[in-house]
Parts: C-alpha cells; structure tokens; sequence
C-alpha cells in the first residue's frame, strides 16, 4: 500500500447506506485467539470493517458494510462469525451498482 | 402480511428473478417477488454488460424504453505487468447495428426498468422484504417462505430461489452448500464519471458506441484475477476481481489493489479527472459447471448465481442469469397448464431445458478451466503477463544488439521461468481444458 492510498472512509462516504442502529447484521464469536482466516479479513474486507484490538481480537463494525459476503465465505463455516442480511430496506444501497 | 396464496414466489429481483417473475406472469401465473433492497437494484452489482438476445426471448422490444449505456464496438483485451499493457483489440462497424449485441448497462437503473415491466405483466413485487426462511412439511417440501415483515408468511406452488450468490435462504436451509473460497471471485468496483464527449475522444467514440477493457496482469499480485474498464454513456466502471481463496491467501487489500490498478500509466490517462460517485463490492461465482448446486426440489427450484450459473471465461453471467429465470419461468408454465404438483420429478423439466440450451452446454464445455487457472496462477496471472511484456519490449527497442540474439534472449526467458517442461504442460492444460 503506498502513502498515497485514500482512507477507506472517504470512499465509503460516497456511497448510500441505511443503517440499522443497534442491530448489526454481522457478529463475531468472543474469542481469544483468532483464526487466520478470521485475522485475513482484517485486510481482506472491502469495506475494511474487521479491525484487530490491541489485545490482538478481532472486531467488526459493519456499518460500511457492502454485503458481498467475503467474511461469510471464510469465516461461517467455522462458526466464527453469524452473517445475516439486513433487515429488508437497510444496509447498502447501490446508487449504481 | 399477504393472505392469499400464490402460484409462484420469487426471492429477489435481479436479472434471474426477473426474468423468472416475468416469464411466468405474463403467461397468467399469480406470482409474488420479493426483495430485501429499498428497490429493485439497489442491491446488485454489475460490471456491466448486457447481452441483448436473452433478453430479447423475455421483451422483445425492449430496446424502445429500457436504459441501455453504449453498445459495444470495440473490445480489447489486455496483458499488463506494473509499467505496460500488450493488447489485442478487435473493433468492427458491423457492431454499429439496428440491434446491437452487446450493451453496457448501469444495474441499479437497468433493474428498476425491469421490475417495472415485471409489474406490468402483473407480478406483485414487494420491496424492503427480506426472505428469511422456507416453510416446509415433513416431507420437505417446500410449500413457501417466510419473511422479516410482521406475520409475514406467504405459501405457493413453487418457490423460484433467484436470491443471488450467497444464496442464505437456499443454503441455510440445506438446498446447497456455501460458495467455497476458491470458486469464488471478489470484485470491487469503481463509478467514474466524466463527460460524455470526454469518454468518447479518449475512446475514440462517437454516439453511443462503447468499449471495454478486459485485462490479467500483475496488478493481481500473482492471484487469479481479473480487471475490466467499461464506458457507459456518462461514466466508466473500473474494477479488478481475484478469487476469495487467493485473497485469503495473499491477505491483499481489495481497496489497495483498486488504487494501484487505476494509478497504473495505462489507465490513469483513461479516468483523469472523473468523479468517484461509488465503490462496489460483490462475489461472482468462478467455479464453472463442477460448482453447480441441485437445481430444484419438491416444490423449488433455483436460478441466475445462486445455481452457479456464470461463464468465467466468456465473462457471461447475468445472460445466463436471465436464461435460467426464464427457463425456470417456461418449466413451471408448463407444469400449472397440466396441474403437475411441481415435485422435483416435475420440476426436473427446468433441468432438461437447461441442458438443451447453450447455457450447459458452454458450461459443460469448459468444465475443467477453473481449476486449472485457479491453481496455476502465478504462471498465468504473474510470469506470463510479464514475460511477454519484456518481449514485446527486447523486439521493438532497437539497439544494434543482432535480432537473433534478441530472440534467444526471449526464449531463454521463458524457459528460465517456467521451464521448458513447465511451457509444454501449460499449454497442454489449456487446450485440453479449452477443448
């Protein structure tokens, strides 16, 4: 990544999104030590929603969320994550697509 | 939520269900479709290009109304490593037609178009409603679905599964498996908007002619990927996608890439200056024929990329999208005109007429691509791009070094790299697997 990369926010900003407060569509299993499939979506979300936390968990905050279902593909089978839709009408809204 | 029953209910209203919903309504079938985003499109992601003769079997005049971008003219195909492109283009006038072939469409529009002439054909589309269950007996057959509005329970004669390539409600409930990392392709994308005159000079376009891009080089970092760049009337979609397993891989940053990709010498110059209205992502199944799921139950079926259907080498997905809908629309038309209970012994009609159309067949044709791309692809994705690079450029430079050396130089490059073995077998695979 070179210095020049735009923050993922300010891409994001661009894009229409209904959030639903307080009902997040994606959770992660508390855990203690993560996967590596699950410390890959840390780089490898779109959206970058998967943080590490300096005590080396990972989170996510899915409000930027743009529904493609990378984390699912890697991380349900495992049972680390529950990935749901969201509630009909919420979530990201493609101006474009 | 609706009391009544239904012949027929669609989950989702992308290019499958549509054309599913579309089909069947027009031939007088009740049909319900449902779909989770605020409206038709606003949760579909496509590059995108719109093959005019599978829509043509569904709206025949749909070019009198439907919002179409450009049609193609022009198509080039590109090798890249960091600092080159080596292209083969192919532009004709016989593109520039009555009925062109070949459109790049905007989804989000081009979807609101459609579900609008699904309502007119007098499909019931409910929006905001996302499906979150099937209703079956004890026998497992599917008699409806469920949804997350209030009491929101709807039966039907057969429920039409076109709910996209997660496919929650289908997999969840056992009808199919998750998509696996490795037959799976992400694809992030980018709405660059420009004006119309400034697309055309820098494409060399005039009216409505449109041209795409289709490249594989190191900007994949060595993954299996592919990137695109498509004009569209106002705009241009710029994008890269690589399989979930090599990303998982690699740990690469889709958004990373992206930037390097569009501040590579041979795209930046193509979108100076354009606004960034939208950054998409999505999946695209990459797994071909050997991915393709049971296609239909006692009282279900499934179509469009939940079933898999997308031609990775052709980059054909929403046509076959479309074709299966239809196909699925037809099957079921014929079975209510004879009062079948659209068991899977019935349903299985959608099969066979899925199996005599071209969509099996190219599928079937190129069965065993994905798996060799898919595990060769730093050859071909990374040492391939960049050795031919570094031959077009020993060819063209002229330096007094003798020709013949020049060319051992190339040779040895490539056997250095893949070996004169690794060569033979790459070629070998490819047309076995091309056959």
């Amino acid at each position: 990544m070179t210095a020049s990369t735009p923050r993922i926010a300010d891409k994001l900003y661009r894009n229409r999104y209904l959030v639903d407060p307080g009902r997040p569509h994606i959770k992660v299993r508390p855990h203690v030590t993560p996967s590596p499939e699950l410390v890959a979506l840390t780089t490898v979300c779109p959206a970058e929603c998967w943080q590490m936390n300096d005590r080396g968990q990972v989170e996510v905050t899915p409000d930027g969320c743009m529904e493609c279902g990378t984390c699912r593909i890697l991380c349900e089978p495992s049972g680390e994550i529950e990935w749901n839709y969201p509630r009909g009408g919420y979530g990201v809204l493609f101006k474009f697509g | 939520m609706i009391e009544e029953r239904f012949d027929a209910i669609v989950v989702g209203a992308g290019m499958a269900g549509n054309a599913a919903a579309h089909t069947m309504a027009s031939r007088g079938l009740k049909v319900l479709q449902l779909e989770r985003g605020e409206y038709p499109g606003s949760k579909n992601v496509q590059g995108a290009i719109m093959y005019a003769s599978m829509l043509e079997e569904i709206i025949p005049d749909f070019r009198d109304d439907a919002p179409l971008e450009r049609h193609l003219v022009e198509q080039r195909f590109w090798m890249m490593d960091d600092r080159s492109h080596t292209g083969m283009h192919y532009r004709s006038d016989d593109f520039n037609e009555d009925r062109p072939n070949r459109y790049t469409i905007v989804r989000a529009q081009f979807d609101r178009w459609f579900s609008g002439k699904c309502r007119e054909a007098g499909v019931t589309v409910l929006t905001e409603t996302t499906v979150t269950d099937l209703i079956r007996d004890d026998s497992g057959r599917v008699l409806g679905v469920r949804t997350d509005r209030a009491g929101g329970v709807v039966f039907a004669d057969v429920v039409v599964l076109a709910e996209g390539v997660n496919g929650l409600v289908g997999t969840r409930c056992g009808l199919r498996e998750t998509p696996k990392p490795k037959s799976v392709a992400l694809a992030v994308k980018e709405m660059h908007f420009l004006p119309p005159e400034v697309i055309e000079s820098r494409f060399a376009l005039k009216g409505d002619e449109g041209c795409v891009i289709e490249m594989v080089g190191s900007f994949s970092r060595g993954m299996t990927g592919l990137g695109f760049l498509y004009t569209n009337r106002e705009s241009i979609s710029l994008g890269l996608g690589c399989l979930v397993s090599d990303y998982a891989e690699t740990r690469e940053s889709p958004h990373a890439l992206l930037e390097n990709f569009k501040a590579h010498p041979s795209i930046a110059p193509l979108i100076a200056g354009s606004e960034v209205r939208e950054y998409a992502a999505h999946l695209i199944p990459e797994g071909g024929w050997r991915e393709i799921p049971q296609l239909c139950g006692d009282g279900w079926v499934v179509v469009g990329d939940a079933a898999h259907f997308n031609n990775a080498v052709h980059r054909e997905g929403s046509n076959l999208a479309m074709t299966s809908g239809r196909l699925a629309g037809e099957a079921i038309h014929r079975l209510k005109a004879t009062r079948s209970p659209m068991t899977r012994a019935d349903l299985k009609l959608y099969e066979t007429l899925l199996e005599e159309s071209f969509l099996m067949k190219d599928l079937r044709k190129y069965k065993d691509l994905p798996a060799l791309l898919h595990t060769n692809s730093r050859n071909f994705f990374l040492s391939y791009p960049e050795l031919v690079s570094s031959a077009m450029q020993t060819w063209l430079r002229v330096d007094g070094t003798p020709k013949l050396e020049k060319e051992k130089k190339t040779v040895r490059s490539f056997v250095e790299k893949r070996s004169r073995l690794g060569l033979v077998a790459d070629a070998v695979k490819l047309a076995m697997a091309w056959r």
